[in-house]
Parts: C-alpha cells; structure tokens; sequence
C-alpha cells in the first residue's frame, strides 16, 4: 500500500500545515477494574519486635466498636501496575508543556520553568515541618520576606501576606480584612453592599456574599468599559468596598481606574484589585499608583507556578500600611538578623489555611522573578500584549468572528472574542467550535456565565509562546471556522480525536443516576438493572 | 562574531527583535507603547522597578536558590516529632513520580475530553477516599482541611437552616480562627468542654447547649491533641435527636484500623489528605475533603467541584464531568455555595495513588504501625522522672499530648535543648490550651524506628533530669 505523504501535515519550509493530532487513548479501565487479590503495590516499615513486644497488641486494646471491621475496598495492585496506570491517564491530560495553551483565556498558562520545579522539590524544602524552630528554617522564611519585598515593588503595597491558598482564597482574604476594616471603625452593619463588575472573576462576586455581603453588580457601558456612571448610582454609605479586574476578563483596560477608586473611596469604601490579569502590567502600572487598598496577585499565573490539575496555587494578598494590621497570621519579619514570624498582630483576621501558605509555590515564583529581573518583567508584559494584540489581528482576519467592544482600542492580557456572525451563518456554537479545535491538540475556552458576549471564546497568550505557535493556533481557529460552514456536522459531532467521545451528561444532573464515586456507579447501575 | 543586539530570554522567545518587528507590524503597532493607550499616563510607572539583580542563568539561579534553603535544617536531617495538622509520614516514590509528570503538572482547566486522565485520575481518587471512608461522595479536593472543615459546617447551616454550631474545645486554635472567621457572617459558635482526665467530649455540656438552634456538632476523631473520642455514636445521637448535622473530622490515614466516622452516625466527615503522599513542604502539601453520602440534599450543599461517571455515544466508553455544576459559583457567581477556584487537585491525585499503592494490607499496617510506635513512646516517655505522657487517659493514634510540669522545665526549654540535639521536640500547647499546664503534643509516625524514639527518650532523661 502506497504511504500518504504527511508533509503537508508538518510545519515544513516554513509554512504551516495542521498536524494530524490524536490525544492519546489507552482506555484504561477504572482503578478497581485492575485490582487483583494479593496484589500489593509498596510494604510499609515492619514494627521491630523491640516494640511489638513492649506494646502487645495495639488494636485489641481498642474499643470493639472503635475498630475498624473490614479492611476499605480499596483495589490492590503491584507498583508497577500502579505506576502504568497512572502514566496512562497523565498522557490523556494536555497538559501546558505540551500544548499551545492559549486558549484557557484568563488562565494565564505561561510556561513553568523546570528549574523551578527542581528547586521547589529539593528535600531542603519538601522536609521541612511548619513548626520547626525558626532558627532551622532561615532559608525559606528568607525566601517568603524576599518575595515579599518583590511584590511591594510591583504592586506599590505596603505588606503582602502569602498565606492565601490561590486566587479565590486570596479574594476572601481581602473581603475579610475590608470587613474586619469596616468592624474597626464601627461601620459594619452600615457597610453591607460589596460592589463588583461583570468582567470580574466570579469569585469576586461569590466570595462577597459568603462573607456576608450584598453584591451590586455593574455591567459595561456601551463601549464594553466599566460604567463610571452605574457605579456613581450603586455606592452610598452602604458601600464596604470595591471588587474589581483591571485589564477586565474581556482585555480591555479601563482608562478610568482612578476615578472609580475616587468614587468608591469618597464613600467611605474600600477597594480591592483582582489582578489575576496582571501579566500584562507588569512594570507598567502598580495597584498603588491608582489608588487601591488592596490588591492580590494569582502565583500559578502570573507568576509562573504550574496549574496542577487546579492547583495547587497560591495567592498573595498586599494592602496599604493602614490595613496591614488585619493581614492574616502570621507574617514574616527581619529583625536585622534573622527571619521570624510575627504572632503578636491582635487586629488580624486570623488563619486563612494551615500555617503560612503553598511554600514550594513562592519559592517557584521567587526564582522566577529572579531569573528575569525588573527590565525581565517589563519585557514579559510587553511581550504578552504583543502577542495578545497579534493574535488579535489575526484572529479578526477570520470571518465569523469579532472582539466586542473598544472598538479600534487595544487590548491587554487577553481577548474575549465572540463567534456570534459565525453562528448565526452555520449554527455551530462556540463551545463545538472549542471541541473541534480540541481534535487538533489544543485547549479552548468560552467564558464564565453568564455569557454577557454571545457565543464567546476568551484567548490569553502570554509571554511564552513563539510566533509560529500563535500562527498555529490561529490557523486551527480557522481552519474550524471553515469546516463549520463547509461541514458543519463534523463540528458539530467533535471532538474525534481526543481519548473519549461525546459525553451524555444527562445523568451528572440527575440524582438517581450521578456518581461521583466507583462505588456508588455500581450501586446504581446495579439498581437500575433489577 | 557579532552578538546580535542583548540576549533574548529563554522563557520570551518573541523578544528576538526581527520577529518583534514583524508581529508589531501585523498588529499595526509603531511599538508595544501603542498597545498600552488605554493607560493613563500618570499611571504609568516612569521607572524601572527596583528589583535585585537578576540571575538569567539557569545555574546561577540554582545556585542561587539552593544557597538560601540550605540554610533550613530539615525534619529529614533532624528528628522530628512534630504534628499538629503537618505529618512527616513516608512519601513513595510513585506519588512523586506521578504528580512530577508534566502532563498532570501543568494541566489546568480543560474539556473533560483533552484532560480525560485529569478527570478519570481525580474521579478515581474520590472513588478510593469513598472505599477508605465509607461514603459515596467525596469532592475534588478544596484547599486545605481547614476550608473542609469550614465548608462542612456552612454546609450543615444550609442544610438544617439553622446558625449555630458546636465546636469540641480539643480543636486546633488555628482552625478554630479559622472556622470563626469563615462561619462569622451568619454562624454562632460555641465551645463544647473536654473532660480533664479522658479528653473526651463532655457530654453534659453537649446535652446542655444543643438545642433547636443547632445547625451541627463538630469533633475530630482522632482530636487534635491525639486521643480517640470513643463515643462518636452517642454524640451524632444527640445530633441527631436534635436536628442537627454530626460533622467529623478524621485524619485519613487512621482508617485502615479506626471504624469510619460514617459508621457511627456521621453526616458530613472531613479532614486533610496531606499524610496520604505529601511531602510536609513546610505546610505546602494540605488539601481538604469533603466526604457525604449521596443524597441530594447533601449534594447540592457542596461548593466544590464535584466530578461524576457518564456514559459517551460509544457503547462501553466512560467519560466524565462536574455533576451538578448549576450549584457552583462558577455557572451563577454569588447564587451559587460559596465559590469555587483553582485548589489542590494535583494532591488529590496524589492521594489517589497512595491509596493505590497502599491497598487495603497496607491501610491497615500503617494504622497498626503507628498507634504501635506511638504507644510505645508514650510508655518509654512515661517513665522520664517528671514526664506525663499521655496525659489523656483514652486510646491514642499517632499524637499524643506529653505533659512536663514535672520537671520544672517549660516547653521552649526542653525543646531548645533537644534542638541542640538535633531533636525537633513536640509543639507547645500553652497558648491554645493554657489549662494543660506545661505540655506539648507529639507526633510518632511510620517513619520513626525504635531507636529514633530510644534516642528521643535519653535525651529528654538528659535535659529534664
């Protein structure tokens, strides 16, 4: 049989050419599936006799009722059969390292450099117990002030604590200390109302009300802008503070920042700067600068942490001097000669998680910052609107699709794009447009809900991908958007090359059918059987 | 040769200036400045920021790095015996095997088709958590098992409709900042006592302050201070017979050996897996879970994500998604259960595996291992002239909380003098729980070997006799 020539599939003489991808797909059963009795997958230390015969037996002394009666059900494999398994389903997870991940929009999916993870794995960092003495942890309390001092920089905040667990967590955090703010000068049953935009992540929102906050929500003026005009009618003496994202999750900056920070503040409120789109500022403007009270940064994206899977991350939260008093506990502090950790802070908001946050993330973030430096930062921000404004260009060079808003302005971090003429023409939505574009190895994503843009599609590409990956990935939006009026049932069927098919998904909102676990799937698949 | 203008850094490669130029002219741009029009100028930062001087080599920034954390001496070079919430327990290798991989550790957000290894991998991990715990609903991991925590109990007030919940006093002081921080918008909490020779629950105070108020009663097993509250099932009976959600903390590595809380009348079972293949990272290797049985009512409470089984078009194919994805705060911001963000999915995994490579003889050695070694430093301690230990007269786990009023040597004293032995002595107790006089609470694991303790024991004869 003759081989077809795949040149055409390949970046070859310069020219581009969509790859023929297929994700892998081992179809690899459900763990228990793969259990055999006996089976055993690491032993765990013998208890010497010099104990056994001290103790006895340990478990008789137990009340019965106490002891467990049968061993958990879990299944039991060999290690190497552990270590298969394992390896197979990671090749059926795209991660960053291997895809042109700019289309988890708002994700910010840089590239994590190795020698971070390197370092954030070394047994001088992965041994070390939170509450050893201060003396024996030197090292990376030095790291935790130094990243501290970093961040002061780039923000223009007085103290950072890096406690917060991501982005979200970080978000509560600032909703807690704006109310333990409110609490301080005896305005918190006043102060009820937690002001966001639409374009803000939804935790903005989210965490406001789970800390007791009635949430205003303001939508963009007609040019996609944060409506000035809508947040002079919402505040009043009702108003705790501000929630809000600059450059918004659609790229766009709003120019009018520091009249909105005036607006919130002659309220007596105050106001919080989600920058998790701070890639693109870097070096160019601080929270400070503009006013804010508080901000916080997302370390598994800006700077630079991997995702895993959703974590885990890290978030740092920075206020001004006047609002450091209610940081969480505790924070870190040089006497001149040692690193310490500083208990003795009576106005704060208390523990957000165990002990002081994700270590091996800050010390990923600290080197990271120290491989590039300030000159290194600016050239990340500039680079990523570079490639976010490029990418636009090309994008607009699609039929079917546009960017909203701000027409003629620029964007910054990222782009929410809509494909509403395209659906309109084929009717084929954006999400299919999402699984197709998967058939060629990359990630795509629409937007939070609500969907305020129709048929959205949000793009962030960072610093870390070339020319030609940005090209790429263009030439697979476009290549989908012609299959969607071409052949629109294929689109419309997608994904066909990924590890599975087409979900139903009407039994995850189904109580008598969902399963969140192997055990309860049996159960019920037995059940409907009978 | 001719260097062609200043180095392009490794991690930016559109910086090569004729590959700028080429994209700036697409774009339609003079320069990047055009890009950043939108930005008043008076906000502009005019200057460099003040930064240090970076180390754009790979190796002089290992090197760099490396230096400072050198200066940490660790549980590994010293002996620890610390716990109280971060255990040294054994890590396999295969966990960090498996949440090194790329693939896992750079994945995010994606389609449960591009990241169906994701999925199937976390999915199987609230499978195995569901064998372990005995319960058919366990969430994708939430950040910590303070977040668990507190999530149960709002789930519990959302549940019963009620705001007021009771805490066991024998709690960590830094969970319970954190439960009251996290419950204070609408939720009351009040401290049930401990009974002083036993630690256990008092039960009077229980039966006296529970009421038809009471959304939830709180208590771990094993408690924070180490001993087994033994009475679990009369006190969901008292939950129960008021109305309320019995909500249990439990450390998961207890369960190969301790019955599953579920079994005695628990609700709501909640904790931390950072001893099923963490590393302790300085405190960086929590995540919380949250474990229910299945009905809806429990269900639609969860703020996490929560991932199901479902069939494909393809007869015989698994897929997988978020069940009931409407509840988050993801699909309706503020009307959803608190909120949801990125958290500790990669220690979920990670957990997964440990549990794989466990098995069930595994769970059940490790259990009986470790309450083995840490009764026998108990009763090795015991006979220190002037060392309690344990000072609850109850079963024990892996902690257990050593008293030295007996010696005339505070805490810090004893430790400071272990510190010179290379000895990283229990956590003092005297600011949670001034009431224990001069004790601390230590820690004894799998890791420990007869002579790690036989050494922890002369050299406390030393310092305190």
């Amino acid at each position: 049989m003759a081989q077809q020539d795949i040149s055409k599939h390949r970046f070859t003489d310069g020219k581009l050419n969509l790859r023929r991808f297929h994700q892998a797909r081992w179809d690899e059963p459900i763990i228990f599936e793969l259990s055999r009795e006996g089976q055993r997958g690491i032993l765990v230390p013998e208890v010497e006799d010099g104990i056994r015969n001290e103790v006895g037996d340990v478990l008789a002394a137990l009340p019965a009722k106490l002891r467990r009666k049968q061993p958990p059900k879990l299944p039991e494999l060999s290690q190497p059969q552990v270590l298969r398994h394992y390896v197979r389903l990671s090749q059926e997870t795209l991660g960053t390292d291997l895809n042109i991940d700019v289309g988890q929009g708002t994700c910010t999916m840089k590239y994590s450099p190795k020698i971070n993870d390197q370092l954030a794995n070394l047994p001088k960092l992965a041994d070390l117990h939170p509450l050893q003495d201060e003396e024996t942890v030197q090292g990376i309390l030095e790291i935790m002030y130094r990243f501290e001092q970093i961040l002061k920089e780039i923000s223009g905040m007085d103290r950072f604590s890096l406690q917060p667990a991501a982005g979200s967590a970080a978000i509560y955090a600032n909703v807690s200390i704006i109310r333990a703010y409110h609490e301080s000068r005896g305005e918190a049953a006043q102060r009820d109302e937690m002001i966001t935009t639409i374009f803000s992540h939804p935790s903005n929102a989210a965490c406001a009300k789970t800390a007791g906050f009635k949430v205003i929500t303001l939508y963009p003026d007609q040019d996609g802008y944060p409506d000035l005009e809508a947040l002079k009618a919402a505040v009043s003496e009702r108003t705790a503070g501000l929630l809000i994202t600059n450059p918004e999750d659609t790229g766009i900056f709003n120019p009018r920042i520091e009249e909105f920070v005036q607006v919130v503040h002659e309220a007596g409120g105050l106001c919080s700067y989600d920058q998790a789109n701070a890639n693109g500022l870097l070096g160019i403007t601080r929270a400070r600068d503009a006013g804010f009270d508080l901000c916080h940064f997302n370390l598994h994206k800006t700077f630079s942490s991997p995702h895993g899977c959703g974590g885990p991350g890290g978030g740092a939260s920075g206020v001004t001097e006047e609002l450091a008093r209610f940081l969480p506990l505790p924070l870190v502090e040089f006497d001149g000669h040692k690193y310490y950790l500083d208990y003795d802070r009576p106005d704060s908001v208390g523990k957000l998680r165990p002990f002081y946050g994700y270590a091996p993330v800050v010390v990923r973030a600290y080197a990271w910052v120290m491989s590039l430096g300030a000159e290194g930062l600016r050239e990340v921000a500039e680079i990523a609107v570079l490639n976010n404004n490029y990418l636009l260009a090309k994008m607009l060079e699609i039929r079917g699709v546009t960017a909203p808003y701000a027409k003629g302005k620029r964007r910054i971090e990222q782009v929410r794009y809509s494909w509403e003429a395209l659906t309109k023409e084929t009717g084929v939505h954006s999400e299919q447009l999402g699984l197709r574009a998967a058939d060629f190895g990359v990630h795509y994503w629409t937007s939070h809900h609500p969907f305020i843009v129709p048929e959205p599609c949000t793009l962030e590409p960072t610093e870390s991908y070339s020319k030609e990956e940005l090209d790429e990935y263009a030439a697979i939006l476009a290549h989908v958007a012609d299959e969607a009026r071409t052949d629109p049932d294929l689109v419309k069927t997608a994904p066909h090359n990924s590890t599975i098919h087409t979900i139903d998904r009407a039994p995850l909102d189904d109580p008598s059918q969902w399963a969140m676990t192997w055990r309860a799937y049996l159960r019920k698949v037995r059940e409907e059987r009978k | 040769m001719n260097k062609p203008g200043p180095s392009v850094h490794p991690y930016i490669p559109n910086s090569v200036p004729a590959v700028k130029a080429q994209m700036l002219r697409k774009a339609g741009a003079e320069s990047v400045e055009d890009f950043y029009e939108d930005v008043p100028v008076e906000l502009r930062l005019k200057e460099n920021m003040d930064l240090p001087e970076p180390l754009p080599s790979e190796y002089a920034l290992k090197r760099h790095v490396e230096g400072i954390l050198a200066r940490n001496k660790t549980a590994g070079e010293y002996l620890s015996f610390l716990g109280a919430g971060c255990w040294q327990h054994y890590v396999p290798a295969v966990c960090d095997e498996v949440n090194r991989r790329g693939e896992f550790l750079t994945a995010y957000a994606g389609e449960p088709y591009d990241d169906h290894g994701r999925f199937q991998a976390l999915f199987e991990y609230a499978s195995m958590m569901g064998e372990l715990l005995n319960m058919d609903v366990v969430n994708v991991p939430t950040y910590d098992g303070f977040q668990a925590t507190a999530t149960s109990l709002r789930m519990a007030s959302r549940i019963t409709g009620r705001y007021e919940v009771l805490v066991a006093r024998t709690i960590s002081g830094d969970l319970l900042s954190r439960i009251r921080d996290y419950c204070k918008p609408k939720i009351k909490i009040k401290l049930i006592g401990y009974d002083s020779w036993t630690g256990q629950l008092d039960l009077d105070a229980l039966k006296t302050e529970i009421s038809s108020k009471t959304a939830a009663i709180y208590f771990e097993n094993p408690s924070y201070l180490g001993f087994i509250e033994t009475r679990g099932d009369e006190i969901a009976r008292i939950a129960h017979d008021h109305g309320a959600v019995c909500v249990v903390g439990v450390d998961p590595i207890s369960l190969g050996i301790l019955t599953p809380p579920v079994e005695y009348g628990a609700d709501i079972v909640c904790g931390d897996i950072q001893p099923l293949g963490m590393h302790m990272q300085f405190g960086g290797g929590h995540a919380g879970f949250i474990a229910t049985r299945d009905e809806k009512t429990y269900v639609m409470e969860y703020p996490s994500r929560l991932f199901g089984i479902a069939p494909t078009c393809v007869p015989g194919e698994h897929g997988f998604g978020d069940v009931a994805y409407e509840r988050t705060s993801f699909a309706v911001r503020e009307e959803g259960k608190e909120w949801v963000g990125t958290a500790a999915a990669l220690w979920g995994i990670t957990a997964g595996v440990y549990l794989a490579l466990m098995g069930p003889e595994g769970m059940v050695e490790i259990g009986e291992g470790i309450m083995s070694r840490s009764r026998y430093a108990m009763l090795e301690m015991n006979r220190i002239e002037g060392v309690k230990a344990p000072v609850f007269q109850s079963p024990h786990f892996k902690e257990f909380v050593v008293n030295f009023d007996g010696t005339g040597k505070t805490v810090a004293e004893i430790n400071k003098a272990l510190l010179a032995r290379e000895i990283f002595g229990g956590k003092g107790l005297t600011r949670e729980f001034p009431e224990l006089g001069n004790s601390a609470l230590y820690c004894v694991t799998e890791v420990h070997t007869k002579d790690d303790i036989d050494r922890l024991v002369s050299a406390l004869k030393e310092v305190v006799e």
